[in-house]
């Protein structure tokens, strides 16, 4: 039996910006491997791909020990922005792309973008808010059905 | 490590990778991209001329980088190399293998 990844599906389910890089890198890098590679986004992992939100996502300041700074500070107003502006000045030094960008890449790589039914139902959206991309919107059973081969994992973000 | 390709003694790395890449010319390319399963066509020697000059000048090399290198697009240079397109198409130009995550 062959223990090579064949395939890699990650769920997204939070709206913060090192949340939403930790899938992007992580799809895109399996493309670039020659691994298949699918993102299902759900919760709040949908402001991800809503065109009005995309470009807004923020790091999280507040119960976040990895920042450093107390979570009293961390709340002050415009804590988030400031953070998250260093962090993207940090990112283009790399040469990481924006939000925008990088779903461009990952759709012109071949990685898979959907959408949850229940999630896109709960926030009251519409096929209209998300980018036009998007692969489309399937149920959890849908997603499941996509993983049903030898050599695929599944991955929480 | 000593790898012969097209009749003549290539040093490589263990992955296959030339170490000096004035030992490369087209009928070594043509070996490794036989080895990687790609038939050259015009447009492929285009994208490694590409890879080499950015090679020659030491810049990195990332698929954010072929989106904006105006020579290729992303799903076309997906297509002329399948199966991990930067890693394969390095290998078959002659340069280090990219260490970027990108």
């Amino acid at each position: 039996m062959s223990t090579k990844v064949k395939k890699m599906l990650f769920i997204l389910s939070k709206a913060t910006i090192e949340n939403a890089y930790a899938a992007f890198v992580m799809a895109n890098g399996a493309r670039m491997e020659g691994i298949e590679s699918e993102i299902f986004f759900t919760f709040f992992g949908l402001e991800a791909i809503q065109k009005k939100k995309l470009e807004h996502l923020k790091v999280a300041t507040v119960g976040n020990p990895g920042m450093h700074i107390p979570t009293m500070i961390g709340g002050l107003p415009g804590m988030e922005a400031l953070a998250t502006k260093m962090m993207k000045k940090e990112m283009e030094k790399l040469d990481m792309p924006p939000i925008d960008e990088f779903l461009e890449i990952l759709t012109d790589s071949g990685c898979k973008l959907w959408a949850c039914k229940l999630a896109v139902d709960m926030f009251h959206l519409t096929r209209e808010d998300l980018i036009d991309d998007l692969d489309g919107i399937l149920t959890i059973g849908d997603f499941y059905s996509r993983a049903d081969q030898e050599g695929c994992q599944l991955l929480f973000i | 490590m000593i790898k012969v390709i097209a009749n003549k003694e290539i040093e490589v790395n263990d992955e296959g990778y030339l170490v000096d890449f004035k030992q490369w010319d087209r009928e070594v390319c043509e070996c490794i991209a036989g080895e990687c399963n790609v038939v050259l066509t015009e447009k492929h020697y285009e994208v490694i001329e590409y890879l080499q000059e950015k090679h020659k000048k030491e810049e990195p090399l990332s698929i954010r980088g072929i989106k904006k290198s105006g020579v290729i697009n992303i799903k076309e240079f997906y297509n002329l190399f399948p199966g991990g397109p930067l890693k394969i198409s390095t290998k078959i130009a002659g340069i280090p293998k990219p260490k970027s995550c990108i």
